[in-house]
């Protein structure tokens, strides 16, 4: 007979849970963003050019911050586009 | 002493020397009025994102300096504006961690895993701790050090993925580091 052991779920009941998100910013200690860094720049921005929310990116309140003001830099200096199609 | 940083875009339809003046001049502006250059970067022909004036690429420069007061900053923004030669510029006074990064980029360890400056500070810290402990403890004391060694190590990794931005990379490789961190934070 089966034992309660070998009683297996026909999905992985892991599945449907998401990863919760984290201020990538906070857990490694970054402490400056760099407005000329485009390519770091553009995790933070939509396909648009638009710049992500935190519910999305995840960053604390702090950070999102500096980020949306390094975003800000870049499209002054022409680093990232002001409105786009296709960034990524 | 506050530390700024001035980022400028050169027409690129100068030649080079006077690409290279239009620089100078600025550079030659900040001394005469009693800077420091901390440090001068020929970022060199990049690629705009949108037009400006009927350019799609421009030559981009950037000024590291101090200065006592912050005087200098309005009659520099001043000259910059009157110059044709310049497409567009922008000052930032820079903050300790600011200041922290334009030093470690300059010295290579912003995209590398590992802080040479970071390592007599490691061993002081263990010293520190193990000193007052007996010898008895010294079979810890290595498993210790080895657990702090990659804490210092990976913590630098996420400087690494800011420069290359990798995006995968980055959040596998320091969760080991995050598990590290803790851990030893808990011995503390």
């Amino acid at each position: 007979m089966a034992s309660r052991d070998d009683i297996k779920f026909l999905s992985n009941p892991k599945l449907g849970q998401k990863a919760k998100k984290y201020c990538r910013f906070r857990k490694y200690g970054i402490r400056h963003i760099d407005y000329k860094d485009p390519e770091f720049l553009k995790q933070f921005v939509n396909e648009q050019g638009k710049i992500l929310p935190r519910r999305i990116t995840g960053n604390s309140l702090k950070y999102q911050k500096k980020v949306a003001t390094a975003v800000k830099r870049a499209r002054h200096l022409a680093y990232l586009p002001f409105v786009t199609d296709l960034l990524k | 002493m506050q530390q700024y940083e001035v980022t400028f875009i050169v027409d690129p339809v100068l030649s080079g020397d006077e690409i290279e003046g239009t620089a100078k001049t600025y550079l030659d502006h900040l001394k005469g009025e009693g800077c420091e250059i901390v440090h001068e970067e020929h970022i060199g022909l990049r690629q705009l994102a949108y037009t400006i004036s009927k350019r799609t690429t421009g030559i981009y420069y950037c000024v590291e300096f101090k200065s006592d007061s912050g005087t200098i900053v309005p009659k520099l923004e001043l000259a910059l504006r009157r110059d044709e030669r310049i497409m567009r510029f922008l000052t930032v006074s820079l903050d300790k961690y600011g200041v922290k990064y334009n030093d470690d980029k300059r010295n290579g360890l912003i995209g590398k895993k590992r802080m040479p400056d970071e390592e007599p500070v490691k061993a002081k810290e263990s010293d520190g701790k193990d000193a007052p402990k007996a010898a008895a403890k010294e079979a810890k004391a290595p498993a210790k050090e080895e657990a702090k060694a990659p804490v210092k190590e990976e913590s630098k990794a996420p400087v690494e993925a800011e420069a290359e931005a990798p995006a995968k990379e980055e959040t596998k490789v320091p969760t080991a580091a995050a598990v590290t961190t803790t851990a030893t934070s808990e011995e503390e």
